[in-house]
């Protein structure tokens, strides 16, 4: 197949509506007789409803009023389970619980209301850490605090010690974190028994919020319609949370008769949305004398909040990414997401690798010292290479080459050198110079047998002018899938990219191609639109109105004659597994993914000891992802996803207090501006996987995942103090310094 | 947006005599309104104290940068963006251009006056620092009169300052100086734009061979107020810099400033973080 857009930076699809300020958002929607909503919170982190009261100077009779009785069927957020529900009814348990909703046309006066109401609650006792949860002294969600745990074993484990010259045991944290896209989460609805459920809003995964809102309404799947709107951003951010908003306002457009729009402030964003898991993560680790791993045994935990939404599957891409792409033949992972009573955590860009990664890469430079190694050193003896298993048994059958990723990092970022000289000018520097590096992994697509159980499916439609759209529930999030899903329709059927369009995600509409998450949407529903658009050029080919070797004159020609003699033109493609996968949800051992993104990352850092504060001065980013598709857009991603990582790793450190975020404004929540982020050199290998669209694998994630580890293996190289935990806010490093200058009076 | 719009009460008034009237008929309802940069803040998290307001944009002698041959006199509502455009500013009075300068974004340095940073009285605020050293003086003026106080002094207590509730600040004055001091100025904020102080620290001193004859010290973000420190002052003057006179030092003004934890920092890393900008200072001067 010709690559005429493939590799290529075409122009993006949205590009000009944005950037010309006609794209619609949803707050830029508006309706006549829409009215708007808000949502009353509880004020404490657990207890009891003891009732509900409305303060005077309101008038309340103009209010449209819903609490959980109003709710037509099942007072719950349909996800992996139904734990959590929509409105709270007799139990809170996080401080941000949604109470009691109230809709009217005066946004103003909905403030006023909203302050005026209390919620008596009769406190309980409050868990909010990870050890708090473990120690099961009080417990908050089911009958042991637990949400999920996997087990992996590989080998023998507890027999492998022996033949291990050194043992290095290592404990690191990460702290949650905001997604903090640039357009707040808001959503619109129109809800009534005879047409149904429809909303319109910021979202990822339009399927979510549709079986969201089905049991909630007792509804069928033909009466909830779900639209994306032109949404600004998610990260992760809006995978689940939209259906909580989605159902919030089609509750109020129920019972209004209205149509309700709830778009949330910045402030009500940050402390109310899902954030990254916090995690904690114990490594021991056996290696020989000359620096063979022969014994991981990793215990690591996430703190996934009040409600299981999505722990279980981030806790499973954490323990899946946790022994690093390294062989060692004997591994063991225990892993728990356990509950507390803050907001859920949810999915972030990464979903649990960046913590697990941050884990490993640390600990492999103190597992380096321990045996006299430099860190690349330790790490070329044992990097995962073809034929060998990974902690879960996964054969690789790719040619991966860690060692020239790794030679092509450090020429990029001229690490050696740098180096020596760091290590020659610091002494008596009041700014210590250091350099660091990470080299890890990122699966591709659903875990295990998640892409089979999802299912999705891709249509394409061509009208009778030779223009083809396609059908997709995958959305447009910033990321540009709307351009890339146009670059391989248009190659795979040889016309143009201007004769390509890709429809506005709606449940009524589209076909289900699964959530726009885990790196999935170019490598799998990419495929999905390559093989459709086949599809559709075979359906005229085989009814002879096309040959094979067209033109693009052709094609249209062919799409008329078509669509006047037989109607519809459409054609369709359906997931099917790589062939060879085998994946074992009870022993979680197996092929994890169909592939892996390949990367090592040079971070270089300028810690100043006056001020304690430590910025990224460089970065590289090299990186094995099988094909770029969109030069522009993948170098993007990349490195965007570095400048969110630096944010996670320096600068972004949610205050926690009883539950509850304490600093959720962008004053006192210290994301990195533009002025904060070095150059970010960013680098492609490319080997083709045979499974994506010319051979591409998802990228979208993996740059999250390294540089934490990279920076604070930086870190430690400007002044030999290893942090285990982010975010290394100044005041971390501060503490760390004295503890050392301490130690050595 | 959680304030309520239609409770609110926003006045133009045309020229200063109209102001003060205001002020003086009705003496703590009208909070008065300058750029708005901080006020708008309140405004969008439904916070504000007051519900009405007096606008100072149409009051023309509050603008401006007067050049006298003993002073200059900044107008209350001088924008960072003229403080940091203004040639005479930046040669003779330099920490306050840059305190400007790294205030907030371009977009605040364009609305956010002068005199609104030493109103507002946050103790994070980063132009303060360099007034206290530059020996500044504030113009107060209502119904009842025209008033110049020295700065240093004028902020009592958290929020707490020695205005009244009819007066307004008119203007800043920034006595010159004919010898040439050494000046230094560091903030220390996490991100390199759109920070909150979490130390600031502002610092002139004129040396004469080796010895320290004048000397001004000024912290932001490490007690209730912006903080001149004295203490710390008298133990430098008349003397040479030295390692045992900076410890010293650094140990005194550590009994003089009072940092809090907060959700933004912690005690302890504003303590030593101001004790090594103090150190820095003075190793600068021994230079
Ligand atoms: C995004 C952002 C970033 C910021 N960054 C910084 C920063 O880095 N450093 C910093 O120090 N500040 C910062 N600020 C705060 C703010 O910009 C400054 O304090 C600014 O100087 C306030 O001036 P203003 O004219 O906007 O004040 P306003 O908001 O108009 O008023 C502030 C207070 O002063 C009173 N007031 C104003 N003028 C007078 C007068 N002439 N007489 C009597 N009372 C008066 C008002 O009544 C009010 O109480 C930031 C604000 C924002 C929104």
């Amino acid at each position: 197949m010709e690559e005429k857009y493939i590799g290529h930076s075409v122009e993006r699809k949205e590009g000009r509506e944005k950037v010309t300020g006609r794209a619609r958002y949803v707050d830029d929607l508006a309706f006549p007789d829409m009215v708007h909503g808000v949502t009353v919170r509880s004020s404490v982190a657990r207890g009891r409803i003891l009732g509900i009261r409305y303060g005077d100077g309101i008038p309340w009779n103009e209010f449209t009023i819903v609490t959980a009785k109003d709710i037509p069927g099942a007072n719950e957020i349909a996800l992996i389970l139904h734990d959590q529900p929509c409105l709270a009814s007799e139990f809170i348990n996080h401080p941000e619980e949604p109470v009691v909703l109230l809709a009217h046309p005066d946004k103003y006066l909905l403030e006023e209301a909203r302050r005026a109401v209390r919620i008596d609650v009769e406190a309980m006792p409050a868990v909010f850490t990870i050890e708090d949860s473990l120690a099961k002294g009080t417990i908050v969600w089911g009958e042991d605090n637990v949400l999920k745990a996997y087990h992996v074993d590989k080998g023998d484990v507890d027999s492998a010690w022996a033949a291990a010259d050194v043992i290095v045991e290592g404990e690191y944290r990460t702290g949650a974190q905001e997604q903090l896209y640039i357009e707040n989460q808001g959503m619109i609805a129109v809800a009534n028994p005879t047409d149904g459920v429809t909303v319109w809003g910021s979202l990822q995964c339009p399927y979510y919020v549709h079986k969201a809102l089905m049991p909630l309404f007792g509804l069928p799947a033909e009466k909830i319609r779900v639209i994306q709107a032109e949404t600004g951003g998610g990260f992760g951010g809006k995978e689940e949370y939209p259906s909580m908003i989605a159902a919030h306002a089609a509750l109020l457009a129920w019972k209004s008769g209205k149509r309700v729009k709830i778009v949330y402030d910045r402030a009500e964003d940050m402390v109310a949305t899902t954030k990254r898991h916090p995690s904690r993560t114990r490594h021991r680790t056996g290696v020989t004398r000359d620096g063979k791993l022969v014994a991981m045994d990793i215990d690591l935990a996430i703190d996934g909040g009040a409600y299981a939404t999505l722990s279980a599957v981030v806790l499973s891409r954490a323990t899946i990414h946790s022994a690093g792409p390294y062989v060692c033949p004997n591994v063991r992972i225990r892993s728990q997401a356990v509950a507390t009573n803050a907001p859920p955590h949810g999915a972030f860009r990464g979903f649990g690798a960046p913590q697990s990664v941050f884990a490993i890469e640390r600990h492999l430079d103190q597992v380096a010292r321990a045996v006299n190694l430099t860190p690349e050193e330790l790490r070329r003896r044992n990097f995962l290479r073809k034929d060998q298993t990974t902690a879960t048994g996964q054969i690789i059958h790719e040619d991966v080459n860690f060692s020239g990723l790794l030679d092509r990092a450090f020429k990029e970022s001229d690490y050696h050198a740098k180096r020596a000289r760091f290590e020659k000018e610091n002494p008596g520097a009041t700014v210590k110079r250091g350099i660091g590096f990470s080299s890890f992994m990122h699966g591709a697509g659903f875990t295990g047998s998640g892409e089979v159980y999802l299912a999705s499916v891709v249509e394409v439609e061509a009208t009778a002018e030779g223009c083809v759209r396609v059908l997709a529930a995958s959305t447009e999030i910033g990321q540009g899938a709307n351009t890339i899903f146009s670059q391989i329709a248009a190659d795979a059927l040889g016309i143009s990219y201007d004769r390509i369009d890709v429809a506005q995600p709606d449940t009524g509409a589209v076909p289900n191609s699964g959530p726009t998450v885990a790196s999935r949407t170019s490598m799998v529903v990419g495929n999905l639109v390559e093989k459709a658009a086949l599809n559709l050029k075979n359906t005229l080919v085989e009814s002879g109105l096309l040959c094979d070797a067209c033109t693009e004159d052709e094609f249209v020609r062919a799409c008329k004659r078509y669509i006047e003699t037989r109607g519809t033109l459409r054609a369709r493609a359906k997931y099917e597994p790589p062939p060879g996968l085998h994946w074992d949800d009870t022993t979680y051992s197996g092929d994890a993914y169909g592939t892996y993104a390949w990367a090592v990352y040079v971070a270089e850092v300028a810690v100043d000891t006056v001020t304690y504060e430590a910025r990224v001065s460089d970065f590289v980013a090299v990186q094995e992802i099988g094909k770029v598709i969109h030069p522009v857009l993948a170098a993007g991603q990349i490195e965007g996803g570095v400048a969110q990582a630096i944010g996670m790793s320096l600068y972004e450190n949610v205050v926690w207090r009883e539950g509850r975020m304490a600093n959720g404004q962008m004053t006192n929540y210290i994301m990195p501006t533009a002025a904060d982020i070095p150059p970010i050199r960013v680098f492609f290998e490319e080997q083709p996987y045979p499974f994506g669209p010319h051979g591409a694998k998802g990228i979208g994630e993996l740059p999250m995942d390294g540089p934490a580890p990279a920076i604070l293996n930086a870190i430690e190289n400007a002044t030999g103090i290893s942090l285990r935990e982010i975010p290394a806010t100044p005041e971390v490093l501060m503490e760390a310094m004295a503890e050392k200058a301490g130690a050595l009076v | 947006m959680r304030a309520y719009i239609p409770a609110y009460d926003l006045r133009v008034p045309g020229n200063l005599s109209e102001a003060l009237a205001i002020l003086g008929r009705e003496p703590g309802v009208w909070q008065p309104f300058a750029g708005g940069t901080d006020l708008m803040v309140l405004l969008e998290a439904g916070k504000l104290s007051h519900r009405k307001f007096l606008s100072l944009t149409k009051l023309a002698d509050f603008r401006g940068v007067e050049v006298t041959s003993g002073a200059v006199i900044l107008g209350a509502l001088t924008t960072y963006m003229e403080i940091q455009r203004h040639p005479g500013l930046q040669s003779e009075f330099p920490l306050l251009c840059t305190a400007a300068r790294e205030t907030g974004s371009i977009a605040t340095q364009n609305r956010g006056t002068i005199g609104g940073n030493i109103v507002n009285a946050s103790p994070a605020a980063d132009s303060p620092p360099a007034l206290l050293v530059y020996d500044a003086e504030v113009e107060l003026v209502s119904e009842r009169g025209v008033r110049w106080l020295p700065y240093h002094g004028f902020h009592t207590g958290y929020k707490k300052m020695q205005i009244a509730a009819d007066e307004l600040l008119r203007a800043i004055r920034l006595p010159r100086r004919a010898e040439p001091w050494k000046q230094y100025y560091r903030k220390v904020g996490t991100r390199k734009a759109q920070a909150i102080s979490k130390v600031c620290f502002a610092g002139a001193a004129q040396m004469e061979d080796g010895i320290v004859r004048g000397i001004r010290i000024a912290l932001g973000s490490v007690a209730p107020i912006v903080l001149r420190a004295v203490r710390a002052e008298a133990s430098i003057r008349g003397k040479k810099i030295t390692p045992e006179l900076i410890a010293a030092t650094k140990d005194i003004l550590g009994h003089e400033i009072a940092p809090i934890d907060d959700i933004r920092s912690t005690a302890r890393y504003r303590l030593r973080v101001a004790q090594n900008l103090l150190a820095e200072f003075l190793m600068q001067l021994a230079r």
